[in-house]
């Protein structure tokens, strides 16, 4: 058994650790051995708290661990890659639910002013970002619709409630009991309140708010840190709310959004007025397959309609293929396209593609010009030239892969129908872009036994 | 004084964070934020100590821990594999299979 020196001494080399772990994370030559590194500093701490004088009883911590230790191996194997944003949502989701759990035991000990509020902030954090999460795995996996959930006096209500939320905390901080009703008033409005929170963001908006709980959920931690006096983690849990909370901004300016903005305007819901009118130019997938047989640069540009369509093995099957007949190859992402930070890389890492040939927005934006040939696969608000042009349109201003610059720009595009935020786009009445229709998948496959035949 | 040494670490510790984080490239986005979500399971040392206080800590409190050890596990084992899964997949040129 360790004393508390001790304990501390190990939560020091944890933290190192952690920070050691952020840091090699940053690059892709590193990030796995970071990964391994932050794993490593975790167990750490947890070896050094399961020695404390403080654990007495182990019979449930083994129950509970092994629960953990099934769900968590297994999730973690079975998930399919495209399902990576909804189990994300739900890792955050369960931090938050489990910090919510450590501020309130931290309220049955003996209880000071600085305790009840640090832990009354734990579970508030916590149980939004519990809620919340469950709400945005639902947006996420369809299970409940992914469009923006608006109604009549909804800022009202969340004002209601957060009022009403502030009135409990205060109300137990003044009369702290372990069994307050005021205690399971602020649980109950927490939850709510995180429901509340994400019903109104839309699909496309989904990168900000899944960096957004991440960062909760470091916060939440943090908080229950103080209430239970524990520094690793205050330094763990605030290095993630700062990491989080990079995040969000990064999605926010690919956006050109501010986050109170992102969070409660309900974008996607409204439907814009501008009108495009013009002819779009089709284009058979044989013909689609000389143009690219002649290019000598093509650049793909996915979006989450490649996720929705798992085009991402065809698509890098083709992009070998125009390899090897000696084309330059390259990918566009934006930082935004699909429903997580990073979203597209992952789904085409798993299928292959080289990183050093995922291409970031601002770095091939500059090239677009000179490429021959720019293939759109279930992109569309961030490759919608209104962005740049049309001071009317509500994307106005984000920073959009410029691919009508490209000398000739292909779609592959189900229908005409238009984009997450309800506007048309120009793109596909340009002169120099041709429409390729069907599911991307059975297109892409098309071209490529054109292009083997 | 002890509130205001555990401010500092939360102030420091914040701004380690941005600087760590702030130069990352879009390219690791998704793999950055589930293994920081990983180390966000680090209230599972709370979870516990909440979990393992015994006789001396009350039924619910008990209850209460062990449900925040099951849940703070799962986040930081599935985070912790499902990050290193995802990083296994980001390969560069010549080291494809």
């Amino acid at each position: 058994m360790l004393g508390n020196v001790y304990i501390n001494a190990a939560y020091i080399f944890a933290a190192a650790f952690f920070v050691l772990g952020l840091k090699l994370l940053g690059k892709p030559s590193t990030a796995r051995k970071g990964n391994l590194l932050s794993a490593i500093g975790m167990l750490i701490a947890i070896v050094a708290t399961l020695l404390s004088y403080d654990i007495v009883s182990w019979n449930w911590i083994l129950v509970g661990a092994a629960i953990g230790m099934v769900v968590g191996v297994a999730a973690s194997r079975l998930i399919a890659m495209t399902a990576m944003p909804e189990m994300v949502a739900v890792f955050n989701g369960l931090g938050g639910g489990a910090s919510l759990l450590v501020g309130w035991v931290a309220l049955f000990g003996s209880v000071d002013l600085f305790i009840s509020i640090t832990a009354m902030i734990s579970m508030v954090i916590g149980g939004m970002t519990f809620s919340g999460s469950a709400i945005a795995w639902g947006k996420l996996s369809e299970t409940i619709t992914s469009r923006a959930l608006v109604f009549a006096g909804q800022r009202f209500v969340n004002s209601a409630i957060l009022i009403a939320l502030v009135v409990c905390v205060v109300m137990f901080v003044l009369e702290p009991a372990s069994d307050s009703p005021y205690l399971y008033a602020v649980i109950g409005l927490a939850l709510l309140l995180g429901i509340m929170a994400v019903i109104p963001i839309g699909g496309a908006d989904m990168p900000v708010v899944i960096s957004l709980l991440n960062s909760y959920s470091g916060l939440a931690a943090c908080a229950a840190g103080f209430a239970i006096n524990n520094v690793i983690l205050i330094v763990s849990g605030s290095l993630v709310g700062a990491a989080g909370f990079i995040l969000t901004n990064i999605m926010c300016k690919a956006m050109n959004r501010s986050l109170p903005n992102v969070l409660f305007s309900g974008f996607g819901a409204a439907k814009a007025t501008t009108k495009v009118d013009g002819e779009v130019n089709p284009i058979s997938a044989e013909d689609a397959t000389l143009i690219l047989e002649a290019a000598s640069s093509v650049a793909f540009v996915p979006g989450y309609g490649m996720a929705v369509a798992q085009a991402q093995h065809v698509l890098c099957e083709l992009g070998e293929l125009l390899e090897d007949h000696g084309t330059e190859v390259s990918y566009a992402i934006h930082p935004v396209a699909g429903r997580m930070p990073g979203h597209m890389n992952v789904l085409l890492a798993e299928a292959n593609v080289s990183y050093d040939q995922l291409i970031e927005m601002n770095d091939i934006n500059p090239r677009l010009e000179s490429i021959d040939v720019a293939v759109v696969i279930g992109a569309n608000d961030v490759v919608n030239p209104a962005a740049r042009t049309d001071e009317n349109s509500p994307i106005y201003g984000m920073p959009i892969i410029n691919v009508d610059q490209a000398k000739t720009v292909f779609v592959l595009k189900r229908t005409m129908a238009s984009g997450f935020a309800g506007i048309d786009n120009p793109l596909f009445f340009g002169a120099n872009t041709r429409m390729l229709f069907g599911d991307a998948k059975a297109s892409i496959s098309a071209m490529i036994s054109e292009f083997k035949g | 004084m002890e509130v205001i040494f555990l401010a500092l670490i939360l102030v420091l510790s914040i701004f380690l964070g941005f600087e760590l984080i702030s130069k990352v490239p879009s390219t690791l986005h998704t793999p950055l934020m589930s293994g920081a979500n990983a180390i966000s399971g680090i209230t599972l040392v709370g979870a516990l100590l909440a979990a393992g206080a015994g006789a001396a800590s009350p039924l619910l409190a008990t209850v209460l821990g062990v449900v925040a050890v099951t849940f703070a596990t799962i986040n930081v084992v599935g985070g912790y594999l499902v990050t290193d899964r995802m990083l296994g997949m980001f390969k560069k040129r010549g080291a494809k299979k």
